[in-house]
């Protein structure tokens, strides 16, 4: 039988604001497919989304939802979760508001290792606002901002949150919705700061100026660019140059989680255990 | 009402009041002269299972802040001004949606890095409008060191009261200040709280944002199967985006009148030696104590001086100051910025012969200085 989605999307918000063609839908799809497989209760997931076309996601889906300001969203999603840290709460983000005004929440959330999920919807352009550069956008591609070609270096945002310590990293693209909503599953299932791309479509604001004027012509050029993890662990440095590896980069399970230290300062204040020392920590630098 | 005496800093007793008035959470960034304020709280929040975060930023600080309040729970952020500056976004979004925190600004020298640990009044324009759009800001001014205490359980109140933001400044001189003081007790201020709003009615009839035209939103707790939206954008009853002309237009007023058409509620002034004044001079915060030492001298030179000092800074209680304004001729305006507040009172007033006495270079303003520029009037 065919998934029923009504229950979990805001239908008299409907049609979505996103373009024909948009890969925003199928990662929403795949969303709400993963919270359904995981029987979490709506009334106990929220959430939080920052400012671009990914925004708006918060708006469409039945959850507590949280639609904040341009690249804030770990941080607020870090208020919420330490009120709370018995529910869930999951970030959806774009690359311009996760990776430039958000950087650094970005950065810091992933230190902390909250047990947040970050959703960045990497469509390597700020499509909403037409076609500015963003952290993603690949080298020589046109932007609105950069008419004579991108000569800005890119993040990669799997790296970058692997090094900044968050303990579950992956990457899919929404080309393989069934691959993305079992990572999906597995991000929201794992304890601690799970950092999730998506790399998906915008073949209005990037592609048409980019030789990709159609959205099949621009996941053409995301296949082209992805490789699975395992695949690409066997390629050479030179094979890899302009590849990004999917599927689950990095896992680890035993990494403390924020919440989990919080609750032992509240013991060392209400006289339950001692003062916490280096020597609680296997890592301490 | 029962108090208690304490010896503690005004920076020690803000945190203090919060953590009475049930506050649950903190964020925050150290900013000199503000800092006190998370060192203290960082010892009494996990100690009552509630959560004090220094975050990775200003911003951070009061984006988790706001986070923590839409959950439900009382919270906190202190910063100075600086650290305002970059909160200015937050504070904006905190309007828009009604959520309810407070800001403890303690006050130092700017703009930009300043004068870090002198003292100044530099932020109260600022307190009025720090973000961009329009709404109605709350702002309260500590004028004493037990006043740091009682100001910020007000501002916790009137946070939950009004469903919005409330600064409470402190200057670097009453935060750093140390001494005794009397505060009521943890007992009449917990007694004394006026939990949030909340709608226990059927999920299907909860209309968040669908209040009277003077009504601050309902906002119940997250996660407690009232599912609904929060955002930025003009939105509607259930708080989903919207342009429609005169949803917007009714959403904007409101944010104003909830505050305009109650404004009783929050007013707050103290006037001292007023009843037979012949010069009245206004003066807020630390700069309040030196007024009210320039007057005792003033007094024994047969010079009738009062003080005039707002607690209450936004709205202002503009009633009252042209009630005075009305009858005194002569009004000098003390304050440690170049006429921020001179300027509200002229208004208030509506007289352009009001006197001022400023001072910008991070020192106090003396007693002596006031008596002086009052024999010159």
């Amino acid at each position: 039988m065919a998934f029923n989605y009504d229950k979990y999307l805001r239908l008299e918000k409907m049609p979505t604001l996103w373009c024909w063609g948009c890969g925003d839908g199928v990662i929403l799809k795949a969303f709400v497919r993963a919270i359904e497989k995981m029987g979490v209760s709506q009334d106990d997931v929220c959430v939080v989304s920052g400012i671009g076309c990914s925004g708006r996601f918060s708006s469409y889906v039945d959850f507590n939802t949280v639609h904040t300001t341009h690249g804030r969203t770990i941080a607020y999603a870090t208020g919420i979760k330490l009120a709370r840290p018995d529910k869930m709460v999951v970030c959806v983000a774009g690359d311009g508001d996760a990776l430039a005004i958000g950087g650094n929440h970005t950065i810091h959330g992933c230190r902390r290792n909250i047990d947040l999920t970050m959703i960045i919807i990497n469509n390597f352009i700020y499509g909403l606002t037409n076609s500015q550069t963003s952290p993603t956008t690949p080298k020589g591609m046109w932007t609105v901002s950069q008419k004579a070609g991108n000569i800005d270096p890119t993040f990669d945002t799997c790296k970058l949150a692997i090094a900044a310590g968050a303990s579950f990293v992956a990457r899919e693209s929404m080309l393989d919705p069934k691959k993305l909503e079992k990572s999906m599953i597995k991000a929201m299932q794992h304890k601690g700061f799970s950092m999730m791309e998506v790399l998906s479509n915008c073949h209005i604001n990037l592609g048409r100026k980019n030789k990709m004027v159609s959205a099949m012509e621009n996941l053409e050029w995301i296949d082209s660019i992805t490789t699975p993890k395992k695949k690409y662990d066997a390629m050479t440095p030179e094979e890899r140059l302009n590849l990004l590896p999917t599927g689950i980069l990095h896992e680890d399970t035993e990494a403390d989680e924020y919440c989990d230290m919080y609750a032992e300062i509240q013991k060392v204040h209400q006289g339950v255990r001692k003062v916490i020392t280096q020597d609680d920590f296997a890592k301490k630098i | 009402m029962a108090t208690r005496e304490v010896i503690s800093t005004g920076n020690e007793l803000a945190a203090l009041a919060a953590v009475d008035a049930g506050c649950m959470f903190f964020g925050g960034y150290p900013l000199t002269p503000s800092s006190e304020v998370m060192h203290v709280i960082s010892d009494l929040l996990p100690k009552k299972g509630g959560v004090a975060i220094q975050m990775e930023d200003e911003i951070g600080g009061i984006c988790a802040v706001i986070g923590a309040a839409m959950v439900g729970q009382r919270a906190l952020t202190a910063t100075s001004g600086p650290g305002m500056s970059l909160k200015a976004e937050q504070l904006g979004l905190a309007q828009m949606t009604e959520v309810p925190l407070v800001c403890v600004n303690v006050m130092r020298g700017g703009p930009s890095t300043g004068l870090p640990t002198r003292v100044s009044q530099g932020d109260i324009l600022q307190a009025k409008n720090p973000s961009h759009g329009d709404y109605k800001s709350i702002t309260l001014c500590a004028g004493s060191l037990a006043e740091c205490y009682t100001e910020v359980v007000r501002a916790f109140n009137l946070a939950d009261r009004f469903m919005q933001p409330v600064i409470v400044l402190l200057d670097e001189t009453i935060g750093h200040m140390h001494g005794k003081a009397d505060i009521p007790t943890a007992e009449d201020v917990e007694a004394g709280i006026v939990p949030r709003k909340r709608f226990d009615g059927p999920a299907e009839e909860y209309f968040p944002y669908g209040v009277g035209f003077d009504e601050p939103a309902v906002l119940n707790p997250m996660y407690e199967g009232y599912r609904y939206h929060f955002t930025g954008l003009h939105h509607d009853k259930n708080g989903f985006p919207t342009e429609e002309i005169e949803t917007c237009r009714k959403l904007i007023q409101r944010l104003e009148d909830k505050v305009a058409l109650h404004e009783d509620e929050v007013e707050s002034f103290e006037e001292f030696m007023m009843d037979d004044a012949e010069v009245m001079i206004v003066a807020y915060g630390s700069v309040s104590l030196a007024a009210k030492e320039s007057i005792r001298h003033l007094r024994k030179e047969g010079i009738k001086a009062g003080l005039f000092r707002p607690i209450t800074i936004w709205p202002s209680p503009a009633k009252k100051i042209k009630e005075h304004t009305d009858k005194i001729k002569k009004v000098l305006v003390v304050e440690l910025n170049i006429g921020q507040y001179h300027s509200e009172i002229q208004r208030a007033a509506a007289r352009l012969d009001i006197e001022g006495l400023f001072k910008v270079n991070g020192r106090p303003i003396s007693p002596h200085e006031i008596v002086s520029k009052v024999k010159e009037l």
